[in-house]
Order: structure tokens, then C-alpha cells, then sequence
């Protein structure tokens, strides 16, 4: 279950951020900023090389003693970066993956909406559904 | 009412907090407020919007006979705090609803009113929680409604509803089916036109109780007026109809129990507007043309967006019918005030659509595809219609021409009725040839007799063709009859463009294709001529089926005299001859797509070396 997920555009500003409400939100805004750099430097790592859906995934961005943060791009270069408790049962790399597979199956369905126009702000409330069905239940 | 005790409530607390004083609300009256809060402002927002609150507070009717609505509004809400506040806050909007009782009640609207015993604030809706939707719908008439018609339609609704829940929703039906061609301008028109038409469709539809209901409610008139405006403008521009029909048609859903359910004449609309769209009642419109379609609406983006979540169950960008009606009615739920559900309902789901669409369907026969008998017998019907003109030159041609040929013409007579039906009749001619013969021996005698020879032709059509004089016999005479269909079919779809039904566009050819093929050898010729046209379907088509018709009674009697040998033999080479002619068309239609493909291609290498060049600038 993640603590904090942020969809971010190609030019790095974000589309969508939701963070358990009980954390300080802006710290996970803070932190999801900085691993932007680690997401561009993955992708400038794979060079042009054919982006399949092993590259897509970019795994582990960089742990923190409290939380980790995954990172995710598409073809598109838009980024969703997962922020998930460290304290929370290590969660496996391949539910991170299908997390992101999720998260990036609602978001093209946001894209085929064509009242959607591409680096508008997310308000689709399937898509907040599928979040929140992601997030940790914080009582 | 109880007193509860004082301050007992969160929010009353905290209404207590905001206002500065204690709002004591009672126990029944927590249910309630809490109720319409929720309702509101559905969860998790912790603030009821604006609008939707609105909605509610003009629901209320507060004095409609003295001060305008809205000079009434803007005082409750300055006196709960939310204009201070911005938003309407549990706290606020208990408040306000203790402040429209007491304006309901004839306090005046102050403070200190709230303070006593009041009974509950009365929405439009009183019986049922699903009434209030009932009032607030009435609000939203969609485009610059002002607010006297929206109290007097609140009016209307909460007489209907209060009265007939079931019934209220035909009166607005009818105007709907009256005024098709009223002017476009509704909101010159809606009180006058709409009152007569609401009146009339009202009178229609309710007994003598809701008539007197209504003429003694002036209100109602306008509030019906309007949807008979709505419904008439609906017919006249999409602008204007979708805001006019949507209205008009969300009053008829909401009277019945279920607000979200599509009835005849909705969904008769909704093909309408479809087929405005897009021709081909099976193909798909796409993203964009729906946009600029429910962007019409005038309904905010982030609704119509949410519309299209619900409604584009595939999520492949594109609506199909059974979509569009479903994106549609609830574009017309949202019109009239009805909050836009999280999850699409099982009314307006496409497999329930679908189901239920078949039937009116009817009306769209001509652009139905394929495959189901059902669809394939409204076909028919249609056709019917249409083949009544061939229907009269069937008995001329009859007489003209003689033996011989019967059999030929009895073949193109089949392949017409292809035509007409192009993707069922191509499919079930291909499939079983063996039944043409049964198929095309109903056909010609349906022909003579009358126009819904053409159900009969196509159901024939359907089956292989087994008396070997009949099918040759009827396919003349099909196709002769079918052609004249088929090219009103294709002369439609042509309008609506070439790209998007290519598919639909290649069944008339394989009609024709066959039609020639199973025609003898003295009326090949022509056929090919006709083959060649392809979708066109012109004229030229027209006058050798005419002529290929001609003998559908003469048929008759040959049939019973042809051997069955040779009919079989030529039913099986009319067959294969058809096959031969399909596989054509399919080749043709594959090399047309193929360089589609290659087309296509280019266009992505081209979009790739752009994205290749800008890659560097942005990775940095």
C-alpha cells in the first residue's frame, strides 16, 4: 500500500498528487520533487534504447530510512512515482509492478477521454477510485 | 417536532460555533439535514458546493409569490456564513436549511429565527429523498433558465411527484414527440410554447387529478413549458435540442422510480442525434466529434468529462450507440439538476442498452448490420418501406419480362436484397447459399403483394437456396428491388463520409458483385456495370434490376416447372459465382487498407524522428 503517489508530466510538473492525509502531505511533495532527478537520470541512463516494459519500470528510485520510492515512466515521458512506508511488510517488487501497470492502465484511460486534454490537471474520479484503492487505509 | 437536546449535533455544534450561536436541531431534523448535506456534497469533500447547494436552496421555493427566489437566497446564505466562508460547510448549510424552514415556515430570515421549533425545510421532493433530485432537476433547464421558471417548474415536479410519480414522467414525453420542428430559440419561445405543448402533453398523459393539478399551478406551465421548448428545440438544433431534449427528457426519467432509465422516445432521440453524427448505427463516434457534441451541452468540462468516464465503458475513446446514449442521458440528468452517479447504472449499461436498443432499432434498419435475425426482420421492414417503390415497378416488370431469364432475375433479386442488407445478407448468403432458393421464392411473392416483402426477401435471403427455379428467380427480382435500397443506403452513407464505413461500404459491393454474378448471361452485362459502381449504386443499377425485377409473379409459375436438378446446379454455381465476387471485393478492400497501413506508417516514422530529435533537449 502506498503512502503517497504522483502522477508527473514530461516537463516535470505534476498532474496529479495524493498522499495519505495524515502524514505531512508536503513532505511527500517535497520528497516525490527530489526523486524526479533520479527519474531523469534512469531515463537518460537507458539512452535510446527501445523502451519496453522492463524499462518502463524503474524500480527502487532510493530508499529513506522511513519510506522508498519507486519510480515509473511511460512512453510518453510521464512519470508516476510511488512513495511506500518502509515499516509497512516489504512489499514485493512485483506488486509495486502491477501497482504501476494499474496506474498506468487508468491513466490512459484518462487520455482516451477526450474532454481530457493532455497536461491538464487529473480529476477523473475512476481514477482517484483506483488511487485510493492503492493507498494505505490510515484510520 | 422534539427538541433534541441543545447543541447535540456535531454540526449543530459547530453551527453553533460559526454562527455564534446554539442551533439546537431535533433529531428528525439531523437526519434530514444530514441527509441533504450528504447529497449535497457527496464524501469525501468536507464542503457542499455551491451549486449543488443552490440547487437545493431553490428547491425550496421559499416565497415565490412575493420576492423573487433568488432575493431570498443570497440572504440565507449571508446569514449561515457560507458567502463569508466561500463554500457551504456542514455547519453553514444546517444553518442555512434551519433558515429556509423558518422562510418556508414565514419567519423572516434571521438568526434568531433558526432558534425556534421549526418542522422540516420543504424541498421540491417530500416524499422520498429522490424527490429532491426531482426539485432540484427542475432548477436546471439547462441553458439560462431564469428562476421563476425553475420554482414554477419545481412547482410542477412537486406536484407530480407529490401526485403521480409514474405518470409525470410521459407529459414531458409528448411534448417531445410534438414539437419536433419548433423553432430553435427556445428561450424566446419556453413559456408560451412550452406552456401549450406541457399543457397539452400533460393533459394527455394524466388523469384528470394531475390536469387539475396543473391548471390550478400556473407554475407548472412554464416549468412544462419548458420542456416542451426543450423537446422541440432538441428537434430542431443539437445545441438547442440537447440542452431543450436533455431537460425535457430527464423530467420524463425522473418521474419513474429509476431516473436512469431510457425511455422509447429518449431513446429514440439519442439515435436521432446519433445518426446525425455518424451514419452507421454500429460504427463508433469518435472522441472528438463527441466532444464537440456534449460540449454543445454547455455542461462544465470536468462533468463532461466525468460523463465520458461513466459512459465509455471500453474505454477505447469512441462511443458506440448503446455509449452515446447512455453519455447522453445522463448529459440530460445532469441538465436538470440530477448529480452524476460514481458508477455508471445498470440501466445505462451498454449491454442493457444494447438489449433494449434492438428494438427501436427498427426505425434504423437500414444502417443495422448484421447477422441477427432480429435486427435483420426490422431490417426487412424497413426495407419494406423503401421497396415499395420497387415493389410498384415489380408488377410492370413482371409483365414485361418472360420466362428464360425468371431465374437470373430472381438471383439479382436476391443479390439486391443483399445489398440493402448488405452485412447480413452478404454473411448469410455466402453461408448458406441453399436456402436463397426458399428465400428468394417468399421474396417475389411478398414483392407483388406488398411492401414487406422486403422482411420476407431478406429473411429468404437469409436461408440457402433450396427449390433451384426460385432463387435464380427471386435474385433477379431482389436485386432489382434491392438496388433501388441499396442505394438510398449508400447515397447515405456516402454523405456521411467515405473513411469511417468502409465496412459498410464493402457489403453492397459483394451484393452487387453476386447480383451480376448469379444473373445469366444476358443480363450480366449490366450487372457488372453495376459492380463496378460499387457503393455508387446509381442509376445504372437501378434500371437493369428494374428490369432484372420485372417478373417476380412471373416467377411463380416457373418455378413449379424448372427441374429441381438444374436449379440446384445453378444455385450452386450462383453460389460459388458469389464467393468468387466477394473474395474480389475483400482484395480490393485489403489493397485499400493496406496502403492506409503504409500511409500510417509514414506518419509514425515521421513522428518518430521528430520525437527522436527532441528526446536530448528534454532528458537533460
Amino acid at each position: 500500500m502506498a503512502v503517497c503517489i504522483a502522477v508527473i508530466a514530461k516537463e516535470n510538473y505534476p498532474l496529479y498528487i495524493r498522499s495519505v492525509p495524515t502524514e505531512n502531505e508536503l513532505k511527500f511533495h517535497y520528497t516525490v520533487h527530489t526523486s524526479l532527478d533520479v527519474v531523469d537520470e534512469k531515463i537518460s541512463a537507458m539512452g535510446k534504447a527501445l523502451v519496453d516494459q522492463r524499462e518502463l519500470y524503474l524500480g527502487l528510485l532510493y530508499p529513506t530510512e522511513d519510506y522508498k520510492v519507486y519510480g515509473y515512466v511511460t512512453n510518453s515521458k510521464v512519470k508516476f512515482v510511488m512513495v511506500v512506508d518502509s515499516s509497512n511488510t516489504a512489499l514485493r517488487d512485483n506488486e509495486i509492478r502491477s501497482m504501476f501497470r494499474k496506474l498506468h492502465n487508468s491513466y490512459t484511460d484518462i487520455m482516451c477521454n477526450p474532454f481530457y486534454n493532455p497536461g491538464d490537471r487529473i480529476h477523473s474520479r475512476a481514477f482517484d477510485t483506483m488511487v485510493n484503492s492503492m493507498m494505505m487505509q490510515v484510520c | 417536532m422534539e427538541q433534541g437536546p441543545a447543541g447535540a449535533s456535531g454540526p449543530a455544534a459547530a453551527a453553533a460555533g460559526a454562527g455564534g450561536l446554539l442551533l439546537p436541531l431535533s433529531e428528525t431534523e439531523q437526519q434530514r439535514y444530514s441527509e441533504l448535506f450528504s447529497r449535497c456534497c457527496p464524501p469525501p469533500e468536507a464542503a457542499a458546493g455551491g451549486s449543488s447547494v443552490g440547487e437545493l436552496f431553490r428547491a425550496s421555493q421559499l416565497p415565490p409569490d412575493t420576492l423573487h427566489q433568488w432575493k431570498n437566497n443570497p440572504q440565507i446564505t449571508e446569514v449561515c456564513g457560507a458567502k463569508r466562508m466561500g463554500y457551504f460547510g456542514p455547519a453553514q448549510f444546517y444553518i442555512a436549511l434551519k433558515l429556509i424552514a423558518a422562510a418556508q415556515s414565514g419567519f423572516p430570515v434571521r438568526i434568531e429565527s433558526i432558534k425556534n421549533e421549526l418542522p422540516l425545510p420543504r424541498f421540491m421532493a417530500l416524499k422520498n429523498d429522490t424527490e429532491v433530485r426531482y426539485g432540484t432537476p427542475a432548477e436546471f433547464h439547462g441553458v439560462k433558465f431564469q428562476v421563476p421558471h425553475a420554482t414554477l417548474e419545481k412547482n410542477s415536479y412537486k406536484r407530480t411527484d407529490e401526485g403521480d410519480k409514474q405518470e409525470p414522467k410521459s407529459p414531458p414525453m409528448s411534448p417531445i414527440c410534438s414539437p419536433p420542428a419548433s423553432p430553435s430559440t427556445y428561450q424566446r419561445i419556453p413559456l408560451s410554447y412550452g406552456y401549450g405543448k406541457a399543457r397539452s402533453g400533460l393533459e394527455q398523459q394524466h388523469g384528470a387529478p394531475y390536469e387539475v393539478r396543473h391548471s390550478t399551478h400556473q407554475q407548472d406551465g412554464p416549468s412544462s413549458g419548458n420542456y416542451g421548448a426543450k423537446s422541440a428545440l432538441a428537434c430542431s438544433t443539437p445545441n438547442r435540442s440537447l440542452s431543450v431534449e436533455r431537460e425535457q427528457q430527464d423530467s420524463s426519467t425522473q418521474y419513474p422510480d429509476d431516473p436512469w432509465r431510457i425511455t422509447e422516445e429518449q431513446r429514440d432521440y439519442y439515435i436521432n442525434q446519433f445518426r446525425s453524427l455518424q451514419p452507421d448505427l454500429n460504427a463508433f463516434i469518435s472522441g472528438s466529434v463527441a466532444k464537440n457534441f456534449f460540449t454543445k451541452s454547455k455542461l462544465p468540462i470536468p462533468e463532461l468529462s466525468h460523463i465520458w468516464e461513466l459512459s465509455d465503458v471500453d474505454c477505447d475513446g469512441a462511443l458506440t450507440l448503446a455509449e452515446f446514449c447512455a453519455a447522453f442521458h445522463l448529459v440530460v440528468a445532469r441538465k436538470n439538476g440530477y448529480q452524476l452517479p460514481e458508477t455508471l447504472p445498470e440501466t445505462l449499461l451498454p449491454e442493457y442498452l444494447q438489449a433494449a436498443c434492438l428494438k427501436p432499432m427498427r426505425d434504423c434498419a437500414l444502417f443495422d448490420s448484421y447477422s441477427e435475425p432480429l435486427p435483420s426482420s426490422q431490417q426487412t421492414r424497413d426495407l419494406g418501406r423503401t421497396e415499395k417503390s420497387s415493389a410498384e415497378e415489380v408488377p410492370d416488370n413482371s409483365a414485361l419480362i418472360q420466362e428464360g431469364k425468371k431465374d437470373d432475375k430472381q438471383a439479382l433479386k436476391v443479390s439486391t436484397t443483399l445489398k440493402t442488407i448488405p452485412k447480413e445478407f452478404q454473411h448469410l448468403t455466402v453461408k448458406a447459399a441453399a436456402q436463397e432458393p426458399n428465400a428468394l421464392r417468399a421474396r417475389p411473392r411478398s414483392r407483388s403483394y406488398s411492401s414487406t416483402s422486403i422482411e420476407d426477401a431478406m429473411k429468404k435471403g437469409e436461408e440457402p437456396p433450396t427449390p433451384p427455379p426460385r432463387p435464380q428467380k427471386s435474385h433477379s427480382r431482389a436485386s432489382s428491388l434491392d438496388l433501388n435500397k441499396i442505394f438510398q443506403q449508400n447515397t447515405q452513407a456516402v454523405r456521411s463520409g467515405w473513411l469511417p464505413p468502409p465496412p459498410p461500404a464493402l457489403p453492397p459491393r459483394p451484393s452487387v458483385s453476386q447480383e451480376v454474378v448469379l444473373a445469366q448471361p444476358p443480363s450480366k452485362p449490366a450487372r457488372r456495370k453495376l459492380r463496378t459502381e460499387g457503393q455508387g449504386l446509381e442509376t445504372p443499377e437501378l434500371s437493369p434490376t428494374i428490369n432484372v425485377t420485372s417478373s417476380l409473379p412471373a416467377v411463380k409459375p416457373h418455378l413449379p416447372v424448372q427441374k429441381q436438378s438444374s436449379k440446384q446446379k445453378r444455385a450452386i454455381q450462383t453460389a460459388i459465382r458469389k464467393n468468387k465476387e466477394a473474395n474480389a471485393v475483400l482484395a480490393r478492400l485489403n489493397s485499400e487498407l493496406q496502403q492506409q497501413l503504409k500511409e500510417v506508417h509514414k506518419e509514425r516514422i515521421a513522428l518518430e524522428t521528430q520525437l527522436e530529435q527532441l528526446r536530448p533537449v528534454t532528458v537533460l
